[in-house]
């Protein structure tokens, strides 16, 4: 398990805004994770609170307030996707979407182990809101302890009247399903998520015409949701809406996980506020990262997932705020920031992450199955010294072939963003760095300066 | 089965079939390339544009199956709220004012991507593979691929073909990943036997372990398989597609009447490909039906006729054959009159050799005639309101009193399937032993063999059923499902369902589901009983009464057609003279003096006549086997030998003659036949199924009440002599309920002794749930100890016991 600084303040003055912590108090509280704990420390009182004195409407309102964004990607609001349900049809389905496989996320697992309790909570609380009577919880097949934790804070939930017929004996009941994943990161796109359910292969469904919340699980009306998303949701409850909305940003609101790993001194997962903080303070900041290793700077980073395109130094100062980010050309995605030093190795740094599509691509449409795979061999080809004069523009012109125009936010020709997932760091590190790739093409290796790796001359995968 | 109720969640679909749609069926215009198009509701772009005239490449997408949109080839560019996208065009359904392109540089950039990739790991083995030459991606590479690869890795690689079936080989280097093998299973057949494993670039079509692709429809992958990943072994590396010469015409190893595409190469047959008809089998075949052309060109065909001489049956000159069956004739007519004579066939031919032999039995006065052999239903029952496939799959309400249709009709399994599955049909199901489509029926009203009529009043008691015949047509599928019960109580079963449908006010029709391949032609066009005198059965009881001087077998085969064995054996050693018509030697026409050699389906042309008395032709495509000849021809000839001119110099007189004398067939030209894919429907005139009453009692305690009933591949002669199909039979056996399994003390393929009233048969034991307790269900035509010996055609039902040996 990764190592989880605990920042000691937030308050150094004029270089980190500061903020409570929502949903990752618990994580210093030994026994947080058991019902005990979590009910010492004010849990399950939200779900008092809503059960026993808001109608559904006026949960759904204290969400839609806080205009809190979706945490598992795409930032979509929640209380506004609450609001795609069509009215009157039942039943309909909430489900938790802990998939969390991205390279280099980790915050859902975070939640998943040490509080959750909490995410439960959320859970009965948005099934409240949405008026589900089942809620399924998908958790990635790998998280053993979460899923073990998840398992009895069930039970105990369950045992306690939280969960189940009749909940805070209100006429309110709601069954949770766990189930778990078999080891497939395609699994986290929603609707492969509800095939999966399904007990059908993980292969997502085409949009349109299958948006979950018309036609989603057993094509019955389906929210997913994220697990940082329904954590949050106690909090809002207790706090209301817009007590939320007032921190952070207003076009980014609330705290916000962020997992960074890569070439700093502290990787870890934060809770910060959101839209204010820039990439800089996460980075320096010895509450947070601590800085880039060795005193090095940051030659780019990836500010949002695998799949978001690469951010470089002119975008230090940029606040984590979605709108910015997503103007400046990439994402926040999933949270998920991987910092590469001035020493990396552009090529090789771009086929570790290929290859992590080209390996998870459900293998449901051409341009991803046949495209992932191709970049991925050229890239390989080309750290392993034998790179061909026209290997660039081949690269390029497959790329375009799975996403046309290489735009962002991408267009594609696949039927979910995963295979656009694999152009982003090519389309990314050739714009900044193509005398690095042609320099792989021209001489064998890599420029003068960078580090090398293991990866250099190994035989190629498969 | 253990759930007689089928729990529907979701009626709401059923519902909305049944309302009557009062709007004329209205289209919506879109401009393709600038060009005005009207395009159907609910279709897709891909249907409009293609019909519009503008090809748009494909290879996922086929009409008959839910669009998947996996392959990514057919983009084109709609405009959309937000101006011009590209969209797949294959899941993007029509739209008023839609405006559609298929030719914009990023239309053809995106076409050329997917292409590109396509053939990535391709193996491009064109010039050895099957399907080159009639090869969507090798065609559509040529028209709309970028010309050359720049792919310079290695290419994927798998074993080259494994076999994943008997008949199907799977060669995952040419594999695409369409969905359309997989798709077909699940949501067509119903076999989910086949499926994706893997992922990414290592994702394969593949059986799950141990469990072969063993569906009946499994020669559908292969006609749809876009690439030549799928091959069927009776027809691997036999052709060239460019050396085929084709032509369409009709299967008729079963009543459904599946539209073919068949398809030679010098002079031989090698592959049949179904042809897609809206009315029929949209396309498919079972593959018993696709697969046993291979009995035409087998070697143990009759080449010659024979006669009868001192050495047993000797072949002898066509001259010397007619003659000696028109002396057998003479004769017969001379000691007993036509009385004394009996036809029997007619099923397994033409039309129009159907229509030959009635006028030739006319001619004659031979009123003791019959297409069926006590295997069948009353003839009146193709006077009875008659329903089409497309009704019933259309009916809110089917009603199934027959036989296994996944097992004697398969097509007509599939569309009652899709029916089922598509909600708009629910399926009533009344059976001795459970049935493909029992998974798919809404409600199931098991009966004991004998006792129908107690599972029609309690079907027609239940309220749920009663509130369902109110939602409009109701279809009766009607067919003989136990062989063991005789045609006297299954006629009474069916009787008092429809007279219970009349009386609870349903609207019903009758879909008659009598297997043999033109049985409804021979019955419709003269094969059948005239008024009072008698069936099948009757000829043979009168031959095995020695009161027939002549049985004449038109392709009949009463040893293995005729559920009461012992009748069969003793009217073929009872009648005086046999002639036989035939293009095999079988049980019975070994036992005939003159044998004459037929020419087989593939080597005549005709019309045949499907289940809903839908006609369409059949063809010769092959050289008919040595001297054979067609029956319509042989009726024709003997009939002249014997002074009687019917009138017939070539096949199309049999046509045009039909057409003119027979009323229900006037719309019947060869004009009509050869310009309807479809076919054109005739209509038997009215008739009421004969009185009937089942006398049936209840069964000892000590007995099990016998179920004898058909499978698809049996010891069948087109089957058996089919090397592909021959061993798919699953062989003889008797089943039980698992636990009279336990009651009868042995364990599971231990031969047991089945002991009648009349005889006795020893088989291996085998269990099958789907068996009611006290039930013994026995394959039918399956060769070792012929289940036909305990069964007495006069009985209504037979009860046997189990002992061990
Ligand atoms: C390839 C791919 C992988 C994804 N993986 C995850 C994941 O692991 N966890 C997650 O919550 N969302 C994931 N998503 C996003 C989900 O599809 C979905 O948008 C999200 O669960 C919605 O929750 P939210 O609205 O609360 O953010 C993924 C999306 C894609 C396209
Ligand atoms: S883009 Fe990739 S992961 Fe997504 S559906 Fe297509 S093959 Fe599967
Ligand atoms: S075997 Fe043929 S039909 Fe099946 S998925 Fe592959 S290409 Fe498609
Ligand atoms: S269902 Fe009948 S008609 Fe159709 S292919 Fe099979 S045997 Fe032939
Ligand atoms: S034909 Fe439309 S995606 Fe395959």
């Amino acid at each position: 398990m990764t190592d989880t600084p605990t920042p000691t303040s937030y308050t150094v003055p004029g270089l980190v805004p500061t903020g409570p912590r929502l949903i990752t108090a618990r994580f210093d509280v030994a026994d947080g994770f058991t019902y005990d704990g979590y009910v010492r420390t004010g849990g399950y009182t939200a779900l008092r609170k809503a059960l026993t004195s808001m109608t559904p409407q006026q949960v759904h309102d204290e969400v839609r307030t806080s205009e809190m964004q979706g945490r598992g990607g795409a930032g979509f609001p929640a209380g506004t996707k609450w609001g795609f349900l069509p009215p009157d049809v039942f039943p309909r389905y909430l489900v938790i979407n802990g998939d969390e496989s991205e390279p280099g996320t980790y915050k859902d697992r975070m939640l998943m182990e040490l509080d959750p309790h909490q995410l439960i909570e959320g859970v009965v609380i948005a099934a409240y809101a949405i008026g589900a009577a089942q809620a399924f919880l998908y958790v990635r097949g790998e998280m053993a302890l979460a899923q073990e934790r998840l398992a009895q804070a069930l039970n105990d939930a369950y045992a306690n009247g939280l969960v189940g017929r009749n909940i805070l004996g209100t006429d309110f009941s709601v069954d949770v399903t766990l189930t778990w994943g078999a080891g497939a990161y395609i699994v986290g796109e929603e609707t492969a998520l509800i095939e999966s359910l399904e007990g059908e292969r993980g292969m997502p469904r085409l949009k349109p015409p299958f948006f979950p919340a018309a036609k989603g699980l057993y094509m019955q009306p389906t929210i997913v949701n994220n697990v940082e998303t329904l954590s949050n949701v106690p909090w809002i409850i207790n706090e209301s809406g817009q007590a939320f909305h007032d921190l952070g940003a207003p076009t980014s609101t609330g705290m916000r996980m962020f997992a960074v790993s890569g070439h700093v001194n502290r990787p870890g997962v934060f809770e910060v506020p959101n839209g204010i903080t820039t990439f800089r303070m996460l980075f320096e900041a010895p509450e947070y990262c601590g800085g880039v290793r060795h005193g090095r700077s940051v030659k780019a980073f990836i500010p949002g997932g695998a799949s978001a395109m690469w951010f470089f130094d002119e975008h230090l100062d940029l606040p984590l705020d979605k709108p910015t980010v997503d103007q400046a050309g990439s994402m926040l995605g999933s949270g998920a920031i991987v910092v590469m030093d001035d020493r990396t190795d552009m090529v090789a740094a771009c086929w570790r992450v290929v290859r992590f599509f080209a390996r998870e691509s459900c293998g449901k449409c051409t341009p991803c199955r046949e495209g992932t795979t191709w970049l991925e061999r050229i890239l390989k080809r080309m750290l392993d010294g034998h790179g061909r004069a026209d290997d660039l523009a081949t690269l390029l012109d497959v790329c375009e072939s799975i996403s046309p125009g290489l735009a962002w936010p991408p267009r594609q020709t696949t039927i979910c963003p995963l295979g656009p997932s694999a152009v982003s760091p090519i389309a990314s590190a050739v714009r900044r760095f193509q005398h690095e790739f042609e320099h792989y093409v021209q001489h064998g290796r890599p420029i003068d300066g960078v580090e090398r790796h293991a990866i250099h001359g190994a035989g190629a995968h498969v | 089965m253990s759930d007689e109720t089928i729990d529907d969640t979701d009626g709401t679909d059923v519902d909305a079939a049944t309302e009557p749609e009062p709007e004329p069926k209205r289209t919506l215009t879109v401009t393709v390339d600038g060009r005005p198009f009207e395009a159907q509701p609910g279709s897709m772009v891909i249907d409009a544009a293609i019909a519009a005239g503008s090809y748009v490449p494909h290879f996922c997408y086929h009409p008959r199956m839910t669009p998947v949109g996996m392959c990514r080839q057919c983009f084109v560019e709609v405009d959309g709220p937000r101006g011009p996208m590209m969209v797949v065009s294959c899941m993007t359904p029509v739209a008023e004012g839609q405006v559609v392109r298929t030719d914009t540089p990023q239309v053809k950039r995106a076409q050329e991507g997917v292409l590109e990739l396509l053939l990535v790991n391709h193996p491009l083995d064109c010039p050895v593979c099957d399907k080159g030459g009639e090869c969507p991606l090798q065609d559509q590479a040529f028209s709309h691929g970028p010309g050359e690869s720049r792919f310079v890795e290695q290419k994927r690689h798998w074993e080259k073909p494994i076999p994943i079936s008997d008949l199907v080989f799977l060669d995952r280097e040419r594999c695409i990943q369409c969905d359309r093998c997989t798709r077909f299973a699940d949501e067509v057949a119903g076999d989910k036997l086949i499926h994706f494993i893997s992922r990414g670039n290592d994702t394969q079509v593949m059986t799950f372990p141990d469990e072969p692709f063993s569906s009946y429809f499994s020669g559908n992958t292969v006609q749809i398989c876009p690439v030549g990943a799928l091959t069927a072994s009776p027809y691997r590396f036999k052709a060239r597609p460019w050396d085929l010469d084709q032509r369409a015409s009709t299967c008729t190893t079963c009543s459904v009447g599946c539209r073919t595409v068949v398809q030679s190469t010098r002079d031989e047959l090698v592959r049949y490909q179904g042809l897609d008809v809206e009315s029929v089998n949209w396309g498919w075949l079972c593959d018993r039906g696709r697969f046993n052309f291979e009995s035409i060109g087998s070697d143990d065909r009759l080449t010659t006729p024979l006669v009868r001489g001192e050495s047993g049956l000797e072949p002898t000159s066509w001259t010397g054959a007619l003659g000696a069956a028109a002396r057998l004739v003479t004769e017969a007519l001379e000691s007993g009159g036509p009385r004394s004579i009996g036809i029997l066939g007619g099923a397994r031919g033409t039309n129009e050799d159907a229509f030959a032999w009635a006028a030739l039995a006319d001619a004659l006065g031979v009123t003791l005639r019959d297409a069926q052999v006590g295997d069948g239903l009353p003839t009146e029952v193709l006077g009875l309101p008659r329903a089409t496939i497309t009704d019933a799959a259309n009916a809110p309400t089917i009603v199934l009193l027959g036989p296994d249709l996944k097992e004697e009709l398969p097509v007509l399994y599939l569309r009652l399937r899709d029916a089922a599955e598509k909600r708009r049909s629910r399926i009533v199901e009344l059976s001795s032993v459970g049935t493909g489509l029992s998974r798919y029926a809404w409600k199931r009203f098991p009966y004991e063999p004998g006792l129908g009529a107690q599972a029609v009043s309690a079907a027609l008691a239940d309220p749920e059923v009663r509130d369902q015949l109110a939602r409009g047509p109701v279809v009766v599928v009607a067919g003989r499902g136990n062989l063991a019960e005789s045609q006297e109580v299954a006629t009474a079963t069916l009787a008092s369902l429809l007279d219970g449908l009349t009386g609870a006010g349903a609207s019903w029709s009758v879909l008659p589901a009598l297997r043999r391949g033109n049985v409804v032609g021979a019955l419709q066009l003269g094969m059948a009983p005239s008024e009072g005198a008698g069936g099948g059965l009757d000829v043979l009881r009168a031959a095995a009464e020695g009161r027939l001087e002549l049985l004449v077998l038109v392709g009949s085969d009463p040893m293995a057609d005729c559920p009461d064995t012992d009748l069969a054996r003793r009217a073929l050693a009872g009648a005086r003279r046999i002639v036989a018509v035939d293009t095999f030697l079988t049980a019975s026409s070994e036992q005939a003096d003159v044998v004459l050699a037929a020419a087989a389906y593939g080597e005549k042309d005709g019309t045949t006549t499907n289940l809903e008395g839908r006609v369409s032709g059949v063809v010769a495509k092959v050289t008919a086997t040595g001297t054979s000849r067609p029956d319509w021809m042989i009726a024709t000839e003997l009939g002249l030998a014997l002074g009687h001119d019917l009138g017939f110099g070539s096949v199309d007189d049999v046509t045009d003659a039909i057409a003119t004398r027979v009323p229900a067939y006037a719309g019947v030209t060869r004009t009509a036949v050869a310009r309807n894919v479809e076919g054109v429907l005739t209509e038997a005139p009215l008739a009421f199924l004969p009185p009937a009453s089942s006398s049936a009692g209840e069964r000892n305690n000590y007995d099990y009440r016998l179920v004898v009933s058909r499978t698809l591949y049996d010891r069948a002669v087109g089957t058996a002599t089919s090397p592909s199909l021959a061993h798919l039979a699953p062989g003889p056996a008797a089943l039980v309920h698992p636990l009279d399994l336990e009651l009868v003390g042995v364990s599971a393929g231990t031969e047991v002794q089945l002991v009648g009233a009349r005889s006795s048969v020893v088989l291996p034991l085998h269990t099958d749930a789907t068996v009611p307790r006290g039930t013994v269900r026995v394959r039918f035509q399956q060769g070792g100890g012929s289940v036909g010996e305990l069964v007495d055609a006069s009985t209504p039902i037979v009860d046997v016991r189990i002992e061990r040996l």
